[in-house]
């Protein structure tokens, strides 16, 4: 008997399907708060790379004639206590947010995975340590941390950014572990050691790229946490430092004013509420679209 | 020839179970407790027994997937157990293996392209991408599938599509040996018999020798050579495909034969049918593991451990009694001789009906 005459390979072509990327996206375009949050993140991002483009004023320029002044044609989202435009900071304040969001879940990520990945893989006594240091680090409430991190980094907005990156790390660790640990354990690990693979090529060719989706959801909700927290630490003058704007530290200033100007709190608090949600939506979208036990 | 293929003797995997929040040890699992075969080049051994007996972890022993508790595993006389991780790793280009379930044993998240040319790069199997790329084409059409199939992912094809994907990997190395780990139990009927003789063809192609784990005797007797009988860890009767299916003599194997579905059914015959469940691994029975089930249990075997007898014919028994239990009854469908035996059998028990309907 032949090979060929044992062949069924046209119904390869039948079943044609998407890549599981192609899917998600389906899934995640049926999803309107997702879309939603997907389109408002997309409009921060805009905005914050566009700064310089858009905005009406000089975000430091003082002017001692339109000290707290209400919304108005010259200044649509008004003044604040020193006659800077509160649009122009809201706008570049985004630049403080979002690259505070992105950048210290990008540190979370970067020491999370890699850490959680070894644990996970290699289990023993390695597990062991890194599991006991995460759970220290997670008893500890995670603003409370960064603040202490914060402060004993000095204040500046790149230390804030450390301080809230290395406090989010432990829960990339103990995700990415326990993923890790649920996938070394399929068959195809198993195959992928049958045909040789040295040990860091399976856990970085075969168990990583099948953990990615869920590593990615908790991203975007790690994402609207930190743009959280780099406004508590800016509100606390822990952040981004005066002159320079950013939502919390505009929220700080406005909390003297707030019966008399009370648009210096609103539109930073609107800013981080829907830069919050939209992130939070996002990720939930992406949870849903990415599980594969959803149709 | 010096010597056969694959060398196993005293083969055991005790797995610890571990009790309560600080992992007291509360006992061993003997999944695999002292197994012995061996198998020649391009032979096929099939490794029966029912779920639970420790057929899956035998074949993960040998390929080293799962460090042994004792024993040794001898390939080509070298003992792989004392191999460092990165000879193991080189001399895995050796020896292959192929899952149960081919939507589990395939990486989703790539390509069959790069599944097939992983293991070319890690034993270093083509100088160039050109020549990788053709032999990734050369191995789909080996399986029957098309060479622009590299392309796609796994989730495209279909289950026994998936299991000629799998093969391909593993025919990747030019394997000498494959362990096949019920490699058609998931799949369809009418796949099934596809994939098995795919596996024949490319073991006359390329002189493969296989280990083939199953519970399906009826499977079974199409591919293997001989068979070993496995009963909670042991080994308890190995012989070539056509004596035990003709001279069954442990009675668990004669149990497991009559539980082979014949596709007739006018065949009338005496059902050696097993009761109860198998017992725990953790604490398997005193003397022969097999006398809580056993029609011929006696008091002596609730104490004597059997051991494997070779009836210098190559049948081996673990079963000291065997010459006194009654012959066998042709329990399931044989090859040649035996089919002839049953339809003259058939055919008689036919007459006797007409004549009895006559009267």
């Amino acid at each position: 008997m032949t090979v060929a005459a044992v062949t069924p390979a046209a119904a390869a072509t039948d079943a044609r399907e998407e890549n599981p990327w192609a899917r998600a996206w389906r899934r995640l375009k049926r999803r309107k708060g997702a879309m939603f949050g997907l389109v408002v993140v997309v409009l921060f991002v805009l905005v914050a790379i566009l700064a310089p483009l858009i905005s009406p004023y000089d975000p430091v320029a003082t002017s001692f004639t339109q000290v707290r002044k209400p919304p108005s044609w010259a200044h649509w989202l008004g003044t604040d206590e020193v006659g800077r435009d509160v649009l122009a900071r809201i706008i570049w304040g985004a630049r403080a947010s979002l690259s505070a969001g992105l950048v210290s879940v990008g540190i979370a990520l970067g020491i999370g995975v890699p850490l959680g990945l070894l644990a996970g893989y290699a289990g023993g006594w390695i597990d062991a340590v890194l599991s006991r240091i995460v759970d220290a680090m997670l008893a500890i409430p995670f603003l409370i941390l960064a603040i202490a991190l914060a402060a004993f980094l000095g204040p500046s907005l790149t230390n804030a950014m450390i301080a809230i990156g290395v406090t989010a790390t432990p829960v990339f660790i103990r995700l990415t572990r326990g993923q890790t640990l649920a996938a070394k354990v399929e068959d195809y690990v198993e195959a992928a050691r049958a045909v040789g693979n040295p040990h860091w090529r399976i856990a970085l060719r075969h168990v990583l790229p099948n953990i990615v989706p869920p590593l990615l959801v908790q991203a975007s909700l790690a994402i609207a946490g930190a743009i959280i927290a780099e406004a508590a630490l800016s509100f606390l003058g822990l952040g981004q430092q005066p002159p320079a704007p950013s939502w919390g530290s505009m929220l700080n200033s406005a909390q003297r004013f707030i019966a008399q100007a009370p648009w210096m709190a609103f539109w930073p608090g609107f800013a981080i509420f829907f830069a919050v949600l939209s992130f939070n939506l996002l990720g939930d979208g992406l949870r849903d679209a990415l599980d594969p036990r959803h149709k | 020839m010096s010597g056969p293929l694959l060398e196993v003797q005293g083969l055991a995997k005790h797995f610890p179970v571990k009790q309560g929040a600080f992992g007291r040890l509360s006992g061993h699992v003997r999944a695999v407790d002292g197994v012995d075969f061996h198998l020649d080049a391009g032979e096929t051994l099939a490794i029966v027994g029912e779920s639970g007996c420790g057929k899956s972890t035998v074949g993960r022993l040998v390929l080293r997937l799962l460090e042994p508790t004792d024993g040794s595993v001898r390939f080509e006389g070298q003992d792989l157990l004392a191999l460092s991780d990165s000879q193991m790793r080189a001399q895995r280009r050796r020896m292959q293996v192929i899952f149960q379930d081919p939507y589990a044993s395939l990486n989703p998240r790539m390509t069959v392209g790069a599944m097939l040319s992983e293991p070319l790069m890690l034993h270093g199997l083509a100088a160039s991408d050109a020549a990788r790329r053709a032999r990734v084409g050369e191995l789909l059409e080996l399986v029957g599938l098309r060479p622009e199939h590299a392309r796609r992912y796994p989730h495209e094809f279909s289950g026994g599509q998936r299991q000629r994907l799998a093969i391909a990997r593993a025919l990747a190395v030019e394997p000498q040996l494959i362990v096949a780990d019920e490699p058609v139990s998931a799949l369809d009927v009418s796949i099934q018999a596809q994939v098995i003789n795919l596996m024949r063809s490319l073991q006359a192609r390329f002189g493969l020798a296989y280990v083939f784990i199953s519970h399906d005797l009826a499977v079974v007797k199409h591919i293997a050579d001989r068979i070993a009988v496995m009963y909670l860890g042991k080994i308890v009767e190995t012989a070539t495909t056509d004596e035990l299916f003709r001279n069954p003599r442990h009675p668990y194997t004669r149990a497991l034969l009559s539980a082979v579905p014949l596709p007739d059914p006018t065949v009338v015959r005496e059902r050696a049918l097993l009761e109860g469940d198998i017992p725990s691994a953790m604490n398997p029975p005193p003397g022969c593991r097999f006398h809580t089930r056993c029609r011929y249990a006696r008091e002596s075997c609730r104490i004597d451990v059997p051991v494997l007898v070779d009836d210098g014919a190559g049948h081996s028994t673990a079963c000291p009694w065997w010459p006194e239990f009654p012959p066998a009854p042709l329990l399931a469908e044989g090859t040649g001789q035996d089919q002839d035996r049953l339809r003259l059998a058939r055919l008689q028990a036919a007459f006797v009906t007409s004549q009895t309907e006559a009267t």
